[in-house]
């Protein structure tokens, strides 16, 4: 089965943090996401082959990890927590949105360098004398859900890395004025460039990963 | 004294395709929004100085993130609107004194010209509220096609002391706008209406 891709309309957001009525880091924290919406091409009906999507998207998160990461203004390098979700309009299923797992995933790891070309790799001392193998080796948290146009859905961030790290622990806000209508899907993709603002809970610190297994 | 800026947010909405046919180009919004510090929260201040020196800064500030985020030179921006949303704990004045007396000048000077009115919204609000920020534009209120409006809205603010101020600017009008009037092309561009 062939399954054409139809982007209607891409969001993006950007946030500069200062403080949150603590005292102000060096640097503000920028979070971000990018959303498509897309036309869904099993809506209405019940399909059971979808993997044709899965695999139809791949240029799309790519692009759309791309147009995030222009839009926060950052060197790749600065970017450390990371997350994905999808909206999926009322004439669909929540299984629909499952087809972002891999494409988005792996778009945003790919970009980073998890296999291991990212300049952010290539620039430190790499495996010699840190132990670290690539970048972008933590699994990208996810949720998703159905809902009316306009809905909010919260996308969990954590680090890129290792995503035990405590400090990184984080969600944004996603949503899309006016999307999904009943017969689309939004997908996101989030970035970010630290911890939370004011971060003080303790745990495993970004500087403590040691093991580069993606969990620590 | 400088706005006490708690974040910023900058948003782009490219829009491709409408009803299953193609806008080309695509049409482009970006809104920029800054949550800053009421000065004023909680009293009743006669004079509202502060916020007006605030709303000359945002003006400069935000129309530049704007037009920064769409990629475009100043002069090629086309429509623009503001809004504010004032916390609980200050008054729709206080809306007012940014929005009126100068930010209008400093956005004008971000987009280049704008002879036109800066068509604006305000209210009161909480942690979430959103603003259909008014669009029209630039040079000559009439234009029909670029009648619109942006939603606006911070999920954590305005918290009861602050306050939302967002500047939205495009690049193009609505997506296959075809209800007639005056269009872009047929403009003087001189008194701001026509």
């Amino acid at each position: 089965m062939h399954c054409v891709i139809e982007v209607r309309r891409i969001y993006t957001h950007v946030e500069t943090i200062r403080h949150e009525f603590g005292p102000p880091p060096s640097a503000p924290l920028m979070r971000g996401f990018a959303a498509a919406v897309l036309t869904n091409p099993f809506a209405g009906r019940y399909v059971e082959n979808i993997l044709p999507m899965m695999e139809a998207l791949n240029p799309t998160g790519l692009d759309m990890a791309k147009r995030l990461l222009a839009a926060m203004m950052v060197p790749l390098e600065r970017i450390e927590g990371y997350g994905k979700g999808a909206i999926v309009g009322a004439a669909g299923e929540l299984e629909h949105g499952a087809v972002w797992h891999v494409p988005g995933g792996y778009a945003m790891r790919e970009l980073l360098g998890w296999k291991g070309k990212a300049r952010a790799h290539a620039a430190g001392d790499g495996v010699a004398t840190t132990g670290q193998i690539a970048n972008a080796l933590a699994i990208v948290p996810s949720t998703k859900k159905v809902a009316p146009p306009g809905a909010a859905l919260d996308v969990p961030l954590t680090h890129i890395n290792a995503i035990y790290v405590r400090s990184h622990f984080d969600a944004i806000e996603c949503r899309v004025a006016g999307a999904p209508a009943a017969d689309e899907i939004v997908f996101f993709l989030a970035m970010s460039t630290g911890a939370r603002i004011h971060a003080r809970v303790g745990g495993l610190k970004a500087a403590e990963i040691s093991k580069w297994d993606g969990l620590r | 004294m400088a706005a006490n800026i708690r974040k910023i947010i900058v948003q782009v909405d490219e829009i491709h395709r409408e009803m299953g046919r193609a806008v080309s180009p695509p049409t482009r919004r970006a809104l920029a929004m800054a949550v800053i510090e009421n000065p004023y929260a909680g009293n009743y201040s006669e004079n509202l100085d502060e916020l007006i020196a605030v709303g000359e800064e945002l003006g400069a500030l935000l129309g530049k993130r704007c037009v920064e985020a769409l990629g475009i030179p100043p002069r090629d921006a086309q429509s623009y609107g503001k809004a504010a949303i004032v916390g609980e704990g200050g008054e729709l004045e206080h809306a007012a004194a940014i929005l009126h007396p100068t930010l209008g000048g400093s956005l004008r000077n971000a987009v280049e010209k704008g002879a036109a009115l800066v068509p604006s919204a305000k209210k009161r609000g909480t942690l979430g509220t959103a603003i259909d920020v008014p669009l029209g534009h630039k040079d000559a209120a009439f234009v029909r096609s670029h009648f619109d409006a942006m939603e606006a809205r911070v999920s954590d603010a305005p918290r009861a002391n602050e306050i939302v101020v967002a500047i939205v600017v495009t690049d193009s009008g609505r997506p296959l706008a075809r209800v007639g009037g005056l269009q872009a092309h047929e403009i003087k561009g001189e008194d701001g209406l026509r």
